[in-house]
């Protein structure tokens, strides 16, 4: 077993580990913050995007021993019912989900976009999320909400 | 008691493209999908897997996964014992169709790759999975078949000895007279169509939860229709209904393939009652492209005949429909679908269309989006571009020659099905002030001086919806051991607070917010106020579930009554307490109140607290105010529309780039315009998924190829392009809200707009025909080869379309009748 300590969404944690253990399986089963989620186990589909020191990564290829001292943000942590991240505010609005299983890892992986590009094309934001896939919306609504977010959060401070 | 707050009304929610209710928990994480349900004591399993398609079981090896840490159990399928197999529900009136029994796990034989042999339970995720490992399972191997025509031949390995030939079933549907077709054509055309085998790859896998205490068994599960799964349950362990209950939590996206009843859910259920412990299985994303179903898997002798001036004369096709080697809920009745709509948009006097199924060493097939009707329209469609090339014709003239006449509807086709509405001249020209064709064919030309190839493809589509009349597609009918309907109860509250049970059970459908708007101006209150539960056998009356594009013109007409039911006695207590005739009381602006007088009425809150506090009720009326309906339509509903498609084609590499896409779809009045519009994406991208990308491929031995993510390529946001969506608003005449449905009508349009768009820009080189998937590789061998070399063309690998070697050239030079066809 090998102990981890990692912060994740603020709070701080210390877990022992096997050192096999997927990251993403140490933030849903062990630290219960189901909104990550896997869908493919070979980090094709993004479901499982979080924020691991500041850089999006796909949690079901990072081991939770590789996060040991790091931040991590999950889609919990980005915002709430009450205080939507601008992100969320605009799948809402712009119809970006359906089912809601890809939701969490594109709007993780939408965050990560904006925070290097203020203001992406269509095709930035094609091409940001081209890793993250979603069998519902066709796109079409995400790409359209991840545009309407980035204007959203022009003015705002990071 | 206080009264809930009434919201300010608009004058209709029905119609408005308002937010989802669902989306608050789904965008901040949430949601609650089933494997994020835990329990108390609760075991993993993980399962055994037949890494042959085709072999005999020679011996199980238990020991070292038994004595594995953390192992609670290892049971392989001798010990398994069950009441009855799992359920295959189609018996159609008249056609022996062959059925092997299907158990959750293998005895004796295994006869696809990713059947499962044996399952081990224990209280670690990863430890089960090592313990999986040391299962030891001698196979001795036996012939194997996968191509369906080659197991047609008389000399092939057969999937079930004891059934003693490949072919399932035949099943025709047909009128006319096909002799007559053909002798009145002065042309006809004839194509192999194949339509391959893909996934339906809902990003959610499939996952159970099962927990057997008191004698009860309550099983959280990722199904699109609870209520039958209950009944499934309760028929294999000898339980009553009543002592089951079956949860479907938030779905992450289903597209059919969580329609069937798994022996993964039986197994847990049972390994439940066995060690007294809950039961977690989760699949994994290699488990699902092996053994959960695939869809299509068709190949489609198409003939049709027409007069020199376009009149369709007949159409036929055969399809031979790869089911794999065992059924699910309703594997060999899939085909059938393609037959109901072979008829397409067009009056075609003659028509017939021959299913025969086929058992291959392969998962079965079963229902994925659109579950036979995208091989109709796309058999249908591209054979009408091939004819009209062939007729040296506009392919869109051609279609409005042969298009069923506005004035026609309802209108009967020839196979004897009854179209309930349409304008299919309206929805193409709607399509065609998006599209301007003229200039488009001059850009054409233009590009094409330069080496650009675009192309534009049309598919004008329909469908069938609405599942559906029980005595159409019941037991003495098409043959489903079930009936169709839909229920639903709408239960004001006290407080004028409402819910409504509804028995479908959406997965992204988005039906707690376009039902809620049903539901809230029937009854006099805002969307926000009516809770729509749905997909749990504890809580709702019985229902069917959500598939076939059925939610909203069953289910949602079955709340409709149900809440009309409401307002009415809501007007006839609002009548009793403000001294008027229930007649003279009116719904507006959320108050039933007495007609020319607006100031006098009451809110719905006022009269649900009459209800319940039954202190001045009219004469005989009981207390409380909730209504039950159980709906079942009398017709399908019929949604169609028109797509047009255009793409570039790379003549160097055989890329394609979808450059555009425009629909112009109608399934009646929009509940919520916003919602129409996400399924038209997302259905449209799952066609151009299947026309570009995607395919399941075996290989020779049987082995699955495509196991992963990596190698099955679902479209990603870069591949597609944004859309231009419009509608046409033809009500149905079946229900009260004139609904049709949408949820796969994108799917069932687009591979054929699709591919007709790529043969549109590659007939210059010389290419008349393609199959799907239009890979890179597939296009540039047929380029290629019309060019006169001959390209080495080896096995187009897993993302690869295989070109078949038919059409190019001239149109009309490929096909032959499946007799002649033999191996592809």
């Amino acid at each position: 077993m090998a102990r981890v300590s990692l912060t994740v969404n603020g709070v701080q944690y210390t877990e022992e580990v096997e050192p096999r253990l997927l990251l993403v399986h140490l933030i849903r089963d062990k630290l219960g913050l189901t909104g990550t989620h896997v869908g493919c186990d070979t980090s094709n589909c993004g479901a499982c995007t979080l924020h691991l020191d500041g850089q999006a990564v796909k949690s079901c290829t990072v081991l939770a021993v590789q996060a040991d001292g790091s931040e991590v943000t999950t889609i919990e942590g980005i915002g709430t019912e009450d205080d939507l991240h601008p992100l969320q505010e605009a799948f809402w609005k712009h119809h970006g989900l359906q089912c809601g299983y890809c939701t969490p890892g594109m709007i993780m992986a939408g965050a990560d976009l904006l925070s290097h590009n203020a203001d992406p094309s269509e095709e930035d934001v094609r091409e940001a999320l081209a890793g993250n896939l979603c069998r519902c919306t066709g796109y079409h609504n995400i790409v359209k909400a991840v545009l309407d977010a980035a204007q959203a959060s022009k003015g705002v401070p990071a | 008691m206080s009264t809930v707050e009434q919201a300010p009304q608009v004058e209709k929610w029905v119609g408005q493209a308002m937010r989802r209710k669902e989306d608050p928990r789904m965008i901040t994480g949430r949601g609650r999908y089933v494997d994020d349900v835990v329990m108390p004591g609760m075991l993993h399993m993980a399962v055994v897997r037949s890494p042959e398609a085709h072999a005999r079981i020679v011996s199980i090896d238990v020991e070292g996964a038994k004595s594995a840490p953390g192992v609670h159990g290892v049971f392989t399928g001798e010990d398994i014992n069950l009441e009855s197999p799992l359920p295959m529900a189609w018996v159609p009136p008249g056609v022996e169709v062959k059925t092997p029994e299907t158990l959750p796990l293998a005895k004796g034989t295994v006869k696809y790759v990713g059947q499962a042999v044996a399952i081990v339970l224990g209280s670690d995720k990863y430890g089960v999975r090592d313990a999986a490992e040391q299962v030891f399972v001698e196979y001795d191997p036996l012939p194997v078949v996968v191509d369906p025509e080659k197991a047609l031949e008389p000399s092939s390995p057969l999937v079930h000895e004891d059934i003693g030939t490949n072919q399932t079933h035949e099943w025709t549907i047909g009128g006319g007279d096909m002799d007559a077709a053909w002798a009145e054509a002065d042309i006809v055309v004839e194509r192999r169509i194949v339509n391959h085998r893909t996934a339906g790859a809902p990003i959610e896998p499939r996952a159970c939860v099962a927990d057997w205490r008191g004698g009860q068994l309550t099983v959280h599960l990722t199904t699109q229709n609870p209520h039958l799964i209950r009944l499934f349950l309760a028929g294999e362990f000898g339980l009553s209904e009543d002592r089951i209950r079956v949860i479907a939590p938030d779905v992450g996206g289903g597209f059919g393939v969580k329609i069937p009843h798994y022996g993964e859910e039986v197994l847990a259920a049972w390994a439940s009652r066995k060690l007294g412990r809950p039961i977690k299985w989760t699949e994994s994303r290699s488990e699902h492209m092996s053994s959960t179903i695939h869809g299509r898997d068709q190949i489609d002798y198409v003939k049709v005949g027409a007069k020199r001036d376009g009149t369709i004369t007949g159409l036929e096709c055969t399809a031979i429909c790869d089911l794999g080697a065992y059924y699910t809920l309703l594997t060999p009745f899939i085909p059938c679908f393609t037959g109901f709509v072979i008829s397409g948009c067009y009056k075609i006097p003659n028509l017939k269309y021959t299913a025969r199924g086929v058992f291959t060493n392969k998962m079965a097939t079963d229902a994925t989006r659109g579950a036979g009707r995208p091989e109709a329209t796309h058999l249908v469609e591209v054979i009408v571009e091939q004819l009209a090339a062939e007729l040296g014709m506009d392919s869109l003239e051609l279609r409005r020659k042969n298009f069923i006449p506005k004035e026609d509807f309802p209108a009967e086709v020839a196979i004897g099905v009854v179209y309930d509405s349409g304008d299919y001249h309206g929805s193409l020209d709607k399509l065609l002030t998006h599209v301007d064709l003229d200039a488009f064919r001059r850009e054409q030309e233009e590009l094409r001086a330069k080496g650009i190839y675009r192309g534009i493809g049309f598919s004008t589509w329909m469908e069938i919806c609405g599942l559906a009349p029980s005595r159409v597609v019941g037991p003495s009918g098409v043959g489903l051991q079930a009936g169709f309907y839909e229920s639903a109860i709408v239960r004001i509250h006290v407080s004028g607070a409402v819910t409504a049970y509804s028995g479908t059970a959406p997965h992204g459908q988005g039906l707690d917010t376009s039902f809620a708007q049903i539901v809230a101006d029937r009854v006099g209150t805002t969307p926000d106020q009516v809770d729509v539960m749905h997909g749990d056998t504890g809580t709702g009356p019985f229902g069917m579930g959500t598939y076939g594009s059925r939610s909203l013109a069953v289910g949602g007409e079955s709340l409709a009554q149900s809440a009309l039911k409401v307002a009415d006695k809501a007007k006839r207590i609002a009548a009793h307490l403000l001294e008027a005739a229930p007649e003279d009381i009116e719904l507006t602006d959320g108050k039933y109140s007495v007609k020319g007088s607006p100031d006098k009425g009451m809110t719905l809150a006022e009269v649900a607290g009459a209800a319940y506090v039954p202190e001045n009720l009219p004469e005989g009326m009981e207390p409380g105010l909730e209504e039950t309906t159980f709906y079942d339509p009398e017709n399908f509903t019929w949604p169609f529309g028109a797509h047009a498609c255009i793409v570039d084609v790379d003549a160097e590499t055989g890329k394609v780039d979808v450059v555009r896409y425009v629909s112009v779809d109608d399934c009646g009045p929009a509940i919520n315009p916003m919602l129409i519009e996400g399924q038209i994406h997302g259905g449209v991208v799952h066609g151009i998924g299947q026309a570009l990308f995607e395919r399941i491929h075996y290989d020779d031995d049987g082995q699955l190829v495509t196991g992963t993510f990596v190698d099955y390529a679902l479209p990603s946001a870069a591949d597609v392009p944004n859309f231009e969506t419009d509608r046409t608003e033809t009500p149905s005449p079946v229900n009260s809200l004139g609904v049709k449905g949408v949820g796969e009508a994108g799917t069932i349009a687009s591979s054929a707009a699709v591919t007709n768009a790529v043969i549109d820009a590659v007939r210059p080189l010389g290419v008349g025909y393609l199959d799907m998937p239009l890979s890179s590789q597939s296009i540039w061998a047929a380029i290629q080869e019309a060019k006169g070399s001959s390209p080495v063309v080896g096995d187009p690998g897993p993302q690869g379309g295989q070109f078949n070697g038919h059409g190019t050239g001239s149109a009309g030079s490929g096909p032959t009748s499946p007799s002649e066809g033999g191996a592809s």
